[in-house]
């Protein structure tokens, strides 16, 4: 069995909404899914069909082999999972909620104590083990979270939102240890997000969601490949003049201007650029500025979506977007 | 095995949650300790039953009323676990619905004895007469009295969407329940109207009381009895059977 996720036309529909659309994946043993999306995607959704919190209307999938609806009990001893809320008890210890999971999920008692103080090292609570969790910081409680959802070897580990709230250092840190538990335990993990970076940089694959749907399903190069490729902006003093440079005698046809820049896109962006400047010098041109845009995930939820993926993202994508709907028109 | 093991940490941590709670316990002594003070010495009410003065009368009836008290408000755990996230975490783990419900209830039903021991303390302190073999009698019957009114409250609270909700709907339930158990005063007798005998009759607590009262009072309330503690225990078990059949459903069907 190398599939240890499969879903058949999965759906979960509130009323008219449907959260989770004929949802059709497969997840291979050993990897990290990333499931990319912007909030009301239906990441968490699809996340708690699989762990059986919840019924699907339609539709059926397998989590290590086993029927979530029919062999739900199955299910839940094959799997993790960290849950995008808080769920820690906060009127008990580090260790007595690490306990409690332990008990609740069969670990023989022998090895109790072994598994507990090994994941209180892995995610550095062994000094604050025996506080009370209210006296954690946010930070502290969801790495007992994910303490927790190892203490029991899941075949899947499913983190909805692992690092939401996290500082930048403490989400390294999740990374790191997210990476060094597939390695060292062979453990699949099915990750959401709706951070960019956090999907490129931990998971092997990457299923971008929206509305219910998958729209695109590769490695994170991949994705990015579907683009055309590197952008380039330059601004100079006479741009009419270097747009001509560049479309004949540099070859290059994707080219046009945007506001007061010129836009190029390229296969190979950074030994273009000094060659840019190389030929305006020498036609007279007078190069103020030349910025080099490789493409990011972001870009490929923008190309795929015609969105991006939080309202408020930079100006700079709003002028990329820009430039792509006149691209269009042309 | 790994069932019980599941249960056996539900149960554990109801009652560590519970003794952590050093405020509640706290308040836990005062109304019973006002109701003893003010009733059981203030107010000295004419009884049909001679040889037992008011203190020692209601004495049971208030050990009985803190069980019902705590017991159903026991059901808020279900609401601040939902609250505090923890439910899902409970809800998702591999072990039944059943096991869930029983390691709650009786971890709650464990609290709420815990609380009637502390006024069975009070009584003693108060100079009612009582001895040790009472107290060991009285543990498995109060924790009897218990299973079924905490699974009245887990029921509730797990088709109650907020704190508040739960609180209301559990006020109209316990004091119809108190008042007419006859832990107050006496429902039964010429002077008494026929339907007010009657919903007596009807409540579990008055059997639950009437229970108490056997072990508590003893020879002096056997004259007085409603039935003997045997048939007491036979309705209250009956009625804890059928709570406990009502609040495992209820946890099966909870999200
Ligand atoms: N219990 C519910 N009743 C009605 N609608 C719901 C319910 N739960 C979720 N939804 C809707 O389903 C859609 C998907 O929600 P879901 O929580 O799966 O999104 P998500 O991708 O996890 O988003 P986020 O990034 O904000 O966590 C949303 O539109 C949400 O409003
Ligand atoms: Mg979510």
């Amino acid at each position: 069995m190398t599939h240890i996720i499969e879903t058949h036309q999965l759906t979960k529909a509130y009323n008219s909404l449907k959260a989770v659309d004929k949802l059709d994946i497969t997840v291979e043993s050993g990897e990290i899914f990333g499931l990319l999306g912007p909030n009301g995607a239906g990441k968490t959704t699809t996340i708690s069909m699989l762990c059986t919190i919840l019924k699907p209307t339609s539709g059926t999938a397998t989590v290590n082999g086993f029927d979530i609806v029919k062999e739900a009990m199955q299910v839940r001893k094959s799997i993790g999972i960290v849950f995008q809320d808080p769920s820690v008890d906060d009127r008990m210890t580090g260790r007595e909620n690490l306990l409690m999971h332990a008990n609740l999920y069969g670990v023989p008692t022998s090895e109790q104590n072994n598994r507990i103080n090994n994941v209180l090292k892995l995610v550095e609570l062994e000094e604050r083990a025996d506080d009370l969790t209210r006296t954690y910081s946010g930070g502290m409680r969801r790495r007992l979270e994910l303490a927790r959802g190892l203490i029991h070897y899941p075949k899947v580990l499913f983190l909805d939102e692992p690092t939401i709230g996290l500082d930048p250092q403490t989400r390294d840190h999740v990374w790191k240890y997210v990476r060094e538990l597939k390695e060292a335990h062979d453990i699949t993990v099915v990750l959401t997000t709706h951070y960019m970076d956090e999907a490129d940089r931990l998971s092997d694959r990457i299923a971008i969601m929206d509305y219910g749907k998958i729209i695109a399903l590769d490695t994170s190069s991949k994705l990015k490949e579907t683009l055309e490729g590197d952008v380039i902006t330059v601004k100079a003093d006479n741009l009419e003049a270097l747009l001509s440079v560049i479309t004949e005698k540099m070859g290059l046809q994707k080219a046009h201007m945007v506001d007061d820049a010129l836009e190029i896109t390229v296969q190979n962006g950074k030994s273009l650029l000094p060659r840019i400047v190389d030929m305006a010098t020498q036609n007279k041109i007078y190069v103020e500025s030349i910025r080099l845009r490789e493409p990011n995930l972001e870009d490929v939820f923008l190309h795929y979506t015609g969105r991006t993926i939080r309202p408020d993202t930079t100006k700079e994508l709003h002028g990329l977007a820009e430039a792509r709907r006149r691209a269009a028109a042309r | 095995m790994t069932e019980l093991r599941g249960f056996y940490t539900l149960w554990l941590r109801e009652v560590k949650r519970y003794l952590r709670d050093r405020v509640r316990i706290v308040s836990s002594f005062v109304t019973p300790l006002l109701w003893l003070v003010i009733f059981g010495t203030g107010v000295r009410l004419s009884l049909p039953y001679p040889g037992l003065n008011y203190q020692q009368y209601i004495f049971p009836g208030i050990i009985g009323q803190t069980l019902l008290f705590t017991s159903m408000f026991m059901g808020i755990s279900v609401l601040w676990d939902r609250e505090f996230g923890f439910m899902k975490e409970i809800l998702v783990a591999p072990i039944s619905r059943t096991w869930v419900f029983l390691g709650k209830m009786i971890g709650d039903s464990t609290d709420a004895v815990i609380q009637g021991i502390i006024v069975f303390v009070l009584g003693l302190l108060l100079g009612i007469k009582l001895n040790i073999f009472t107290f060991l009698e009285l543990l498995p019957i109060m924790l009897l009295v218990t299973f079924g009114l905490v699974s009245i409250g887990l029921t509730l609270a797990s088709f109650m969407g907020s704190l508040e909700g739960f609180g209301t709907i559990q006020s109209f339930i316990n004091l119809p329940l108190f008042f007419l158990s006859g832990a107050l005063f006496p429902l039964r007798g010429a002077s008494i109207p026929n339907w007010l005998q009657i919903a007596s009759r009807l409540n579990p607590l008055t059997y639950a009381v009437d229970a108490l009262r056997n072990v508590i009072l003893g020879g002096a309330w056997t004259p007085f009895q409603i039935q003997p503690l045997w048939m007491d225990l036979g309705i209250v078990g009956l009625f804890d059977l059928i709570m406990i059949i009502i609040g495992t459903w209820a946890f099966t069907r909870m999200k």
